[in-house]
């Protein structure tokens, strides 16, 4: 595995290299190279399968992670290919022409985060949600708490317990709870 | 030549076309096409999905897969809670085998975490116990309920018999019937009852009796043969195009096994071979099944003797209200009744997930596989197609 990670290393440039297991490594590739290299990997060096696509909201650096984690069904092992893309625009080049599997994955990133893959087949079809106007459910600033409380008609009788606390009184009722375990909480 | 069904001889542009096509034109207002909601709620339908045919006649001329009526935003609500919170979430994620998701936190926790060797032994031994009577119990809910869409119902009563036979011992293993919570990270949450490998031998008795009873019925059987011969063919080829994964590309002569490629737990201990076919037909993909369930109580039987009298169920865990797992990612999988499943795991270095993402068999057999699947296939024919995909819509709403 580590002297294809070179090899591929010296086609592609890769970023953030980790050998997770023996048969698992994810590596970070630059946007415009990522669909050349995917062509790569299934077309040359076996990675076949399309296991899964998905996507990681890192709200905090402005950027969503898609992660295209490819099967080699020869050698039996795995690479996660990561794209970091703009959070503000977010868009990709679609890959619906190597997989006929990778449009619904597209079509749930548009709905989910707002990813806008020109070209994807049904890309603006509902997938799970109807009629949704607020923000793309899954990105980190959407509160489900929040749209719940909004959205239902509030239950009377209806009590909520912050998880954390309502754990430690059950296990621990005599030990006092500290400020520092309420702070972590926060 | 008139039509005995219609009584009188239909034009040629009455007639579906004989070749269907995904690129075939569609145009409603000729009043020659007829749009056919099948499902949310139909008893035909696997769970809550619906199937929007466009018919010809008989003949489906295009088929869109729509979801959504069972979406509970698990994967989100699992990243506001506690590493341990995510179990009873994520179980609910899958009707069908919800021990798979337990595995699945419960192992990429401990991986990212750096507990993955501490687990003792005879704990992943009680792993594989439940992960292969959760195979059980789909397996005798999904083989005679292919015969149900053929309207054989009583072997579907038989299965739902000998599956509560199991979900009996379920119940004495974990205490709850469906929803288990029993793998949990660091090990299992209990130990093997008293008595509990004989009751489970009796019942594996009953089940092998039900196999040859199934056998007769199903496969000696000619509408079954007759319907299931030849439909919904699956191709080599399409399995690396649409992410065909477990019995339905083995059905087709692609020998793919989570457990045999890359072994999990002690799956490299047991003595098993992933039953093939050729023709990739419904009736080869049911002819499968039907072989992993003989297969599957082998296994079980093998897990029973082989696996040690006693020992730890459990490794010592950090405590789980102040539990925090570094920055990291990792994808597990396994191998279940329907195939490769898995969760793509990521941790930011605090108490809880930043990001889940299971991977079912279901998400792409139900959407990409059936919409092309059900082109040019009988209107009759959908449910057994269907079935014999084993499409389960919580595992795509997730």
């Amino acid at each position: 595995m580590k002297s294809f990670i070179e090899k591929l290393n010296s086609k592609y440039v890769l970023q953030e290299v980790v050998y997770q297991r023996d048969d698992l490594v994810f590596a970070a590739i630059k946007k415009e190279n990522a669909i050349d290299a995917i062509t790569y990997l299934r077309d040359y060096e076996d990675f076949t399968h399309l296991v899964l696509m998905s996507c990681v909201d890192w709200i905090e650096d402005g950027k969503y992670q898609l992660l295209y984690l490819l099967h080699n069904p020869i050698l039996k092992n795995d690479i996660g290919i990561k794209v970091y893309i703009d959070r503000e625009n977010p868009e990709m080049v679609s890959a619906h022409h190597l997989w006929k599997s990778i449009w619904t994955y597209q079509r749930e990133m548009h709905e989910a985060f707002g990813i806008v893959f020109p070209g994807s087949p049904r890309l603006k079809e509902n997938f799970v949600v109807e009629g949704w106007d607020e923000i793309p459910f899954m990105r980190r600033d959407f509160d489900t708490h929040e749209y719940a409380e909004k959205t239902y008609f509030p239950r009377g009788n209806r009590k909520s317990n912050d998880p954390a606390e309502y754990m430690r009184k059950k296990l621990y009722p005599s030990q006092p709870v500290t400020a520092k375990q309420r702070k972590d909480d926060k | 030549m008139i039509n005995k069904f219609l009584g009188f001889t239909p034009k040629k542009e009455m007639l579906p076309s004989q070749t269907v096509t995904p690129d075939t034109e569609i145009d409603l207002s000729s009043h020659k096409y007829q749009k056919i909601w099948l499902g949310p709620n139909h008893p035909g339908v696997t769970g809550n999905m619906a199937v929007e045919l466009t018919v010809q006649g008989n003949t489906i001329m295009k088929a869109q897969t729509h979801v959504g009526y069972l979406h509970r935003g698990f994967e989100k609500l699992i990243e506001r809670r506690l590493f341990v919170q995510g179990f009873p979430t994520s179980i609910r994620m899958c009707v069908a085998e919800p021990d798979t998701n337990e595995y699945f936190i419960a192992r990429a926790t401990e991986e990212l975490s750096g507990y993955a060797d501490a687990v003792p032994e005879y704990a992943n031994w009680l792993r594989m116990l439940s992960l292969e009577m959760a195979r059980l119990q789909g397996l005798l809910r999904g083989v005679p309920g292919q015969g149900g869409t053929f309207a054989l119902g009583i072997g579907v009563q038989w299965g739902v018999y000998l599956r509560d036979l199991i979900l009996d011992r379920f119940e004495e293993l974990t205490g709850a019937r469906v929803y288990h919570m029993f793998i949990i990270a660091g090990g299992v949450r209990g130990n093997l009852p008293e008595g509990f490998k004989a009751r489970m031998e009796d019942n594996l008795r009953d089940i092998d009796d039900f196999i040859v009873k199934i056998k007769k019925l199903m496969f000696h059987n000619s509408i079954f043969k007759t319907r299931a011969k030849g439909l919904a063919v699956i191709t080599p080829d399409m399995v690396d195009k649409f992410g065909i994964v477990g019995t339905n590309a083995r059905a087709c002569g692609v020998k793919r096994d989570v457990r045999k490629d890359n072994p999990y737990l002690y799956y490299d201990q047991l003595d098993f071979d992933p039953p093939t076919a050729t023709d990739g037909d419904v009736y080869a993909r049911t002819w499968i099944r039907w072989q992993e369930l003989i297969q599957t109580v082998d296994l079980i039987r093998q897990i029973m003797a082989k696996m040690p009298e006693t020992g730890d169920i459990r490794c010592k865990m950090p405590n789980v209200l102040n539990w925090k797992i570094p920055k990291g990612e990792t994808y597990v999988r396994l191998e279940s009744g329907r195939g490769e499943m898995g969760m793509y795991y990521v941790t930011d270095g605090s108490d809880k997930p930043r990001r889940i993402n299971l991977r079912g068999p279901s998400y792409n057999h139900a959407i990409s596989v059936l919409e092309h699947m059900l082109i040019g296939a009988d209107v009759a024919d959908v449910h057994a197609i269907m079935v014999s995909l084993q499409t389960c819509p919580p595992e795509i709403e997730r």
